[in-house]
């Protein structure tokens, strides 16, 4: 439904940066003069976002790391949101 | 501070997210909207690079993490590549902000290899002749082989324009020359009147048939770009009904240090009268953060006044800006009068309707951003 193909890699884009901030208590994507706070579930996808992960090995990590079934679709809606709004880019 | 009781300031702010580092006022170009200080020549004494890697790592401390880095033209600091260096080895994202006036093969490897994050580019226009009007230099193709300089090296590319009158009607042009040079991002922003843009107010404040037309190309080619290169439009806030929340409210997430190591809450608060900011030379950032009285002025919501003090919008806007409404309404304290709510918003809405139409020209002539003293100096201080 999102059109994200599961063979795909996706990759954080060149100008975005995934850091742990302290002071905040949370992940943060920093870009050109602009940063978004991530939530849990949105820092353990994207920090997986390598380049050479594909969505289904990604979700299959995700499933086993947090002991869940069934995320394909959470995880798939979340990198089309991620890859609409810029921070990510597919290779493969 | 003594008075105060909302929970904001009982819990205390949080931290400074952004830094930005005004490395010096000293500047090639002159152009008649800049944001710096209009007493430009009373101003001395640049912090040294150790004092700047200092701040930057009392800031980090602190809990900032996005650094701009600007002026000025930041170029023209010898050491810049150092202070860069100090903010990639502490985490920040580093933005370099600049004319490009500077930039070329040799530093631009220089501070590849300090780890510069990002570098934004200012134009003036998408024309050599309204560029460089604007700027007062021969600088637009410079620019131009700055911009493809930058985007040889890898970076990601910001392309800053501010709108006016004087450009806004090429704003078509001037996103094609944004995607002819490959940037990633592109910036129109409508100015804001502080500092030598508000001296020249009614030069540069656009009719509303302009604006309307320029955000409406900036959405169709948004439509038609889907995402490649990412375009933000500032809105002029003197065509709007409510206030921008400045700064995300007075110290709550912006810290600016000032050439000469003063440090402000925005770019422009220098300009208020009263308010003694603290220098980075005489307290460290924390204690300047945390405890001093012109950061605490206008946290919380104990300063506010009517109509914000009962608004229900008073947290979503804090009232506005603070330099605004001390420049339109002569007292900080006021609500900004951009909002419809104000009892002044005919400040506004008076020099709105002089722009509409086609007005005769302002009795005043341009000035032109100078480092040196301006027959009316003083009254930009009041």
């Amino acid at each position: 439904m999102t059109g994200i193909d599961l063979a795909a890699q996706p990759a954080l884009r060149s100008a975005y940066r995934l850091q742990w901030e302290a002071a905040q208590q949370a992940w943060v994507l920093l870009y050109p003069e602009g940063m978004v706070r991530l939530n849990g579930p949105a820092a353990e996808i994207l920090r997986r976002c390598d380049g050479s992960t594909g969505v289904a090995a990604l979700v299959s990590d995700l499933e086993r790391a947090f002991g869940a079934s069934n995320l394909r679709d959470d995880v798939c809606e979340f990198l089309s949101e991620a890859a609409s709004r810029g921070w990510i880019e597919f290779a493969g | 501070m003594a008075g105060s009781n909302s929970q904001a300031e009982a819990r205390g702010p949080g931290p400074p997210l952004w830094l930005l580092a005004e490395l010096t006022y000293r500047c090639p170009l002159h152009c008649v909207y800049c944001s710096n200080p209009l007493d430009l020549a009373a101003i001395d004494g640049e912090l040294t690079t150790a004092e700047w890697q200092r701040v930057l790592r009392e800031a980090r401390a602190l809990g900032a993490v996005q650094l701009g880095l600007s002026g000025g033209e930041p170029m023209l600091r010898e050491d810049l590549a150092e202070i860069v260096a100090e903010g990639h080895a502490l985490g920040f994202y580093s933005n370099l902000i600049t004319s490009g006036v500077g930039l070329d093969e040799r530093r631009i490897a220089e501070l590849r290899t300090a780890g510069l994050d990002h570098i934004q580019v200012s134009f003036q226009d998408s024309t050599r002749e309204v560029n460089d009007f604007l700027s007062s230099t021969r600088t637009f193709e410079l620019k131009l082989k700055v911009a493809r300089l930058v985007k040889s090296h890898g970076y990601p590319m910001v392309l800053n324009v501010v709108l006016s009158r004087l450009n806004i009607d090429h704003v078509d042009r001037i996103i094609e020359m944004a995607i002819a040079l490959e940037a990633d991002f592109l910036e129109l922003a409508n100015t804001q009147y502080y500092g030598w843009a508000y001296a020249n107010r009614d030069h540069l404040l656009p009719s509303r048939t302009q604006v309307e037309r320029a955000e409406r190309i900036t959405n169709a080619y948004r439509a038609k770009l889907q995402g490649r290169m990412k375009m933000f439009f500032v809105v002029p806030d003197y065509y709007a009904e409510r206030p921008k929340p400045c700064m995300n409210g007075w110290g709550s997430v912006f810290l600016n240090v000032a050439p000469d190591g003063v440090a402000l809450p925005c770019q422009a608060a220098r300009m208020l009268p009263g308010i003694a900011f603290p220098n980075v030379r005489d307290a460290s950032l924390a204690e300047i953060w945390n405890e001093s009285a012109a950061f605490n002025r206008y946290r919380g919501e104990a300063w506010m006044r009517e109509p914000c003090r009962s608004c229900d919008e008073r947290m979503r806007d804090f009232g506005g800006c603070r330099c605004q409404a001390y420049l339109l309404t002569g007292e900080a304290e006021n609500a900004d009068p951009v909002c419809a709510l104000s009892p002044l918003h005919a400040r506004v809405t008076d020099v709105v309707a002089r722009a509409q139409g086609d007005p005769a020209p302002p009795a005043r002539p341009l000035i032109f951003r100078e480092r040196r003293a301006l027959p009316r100096a003083s009254g930009s201080r009041s």
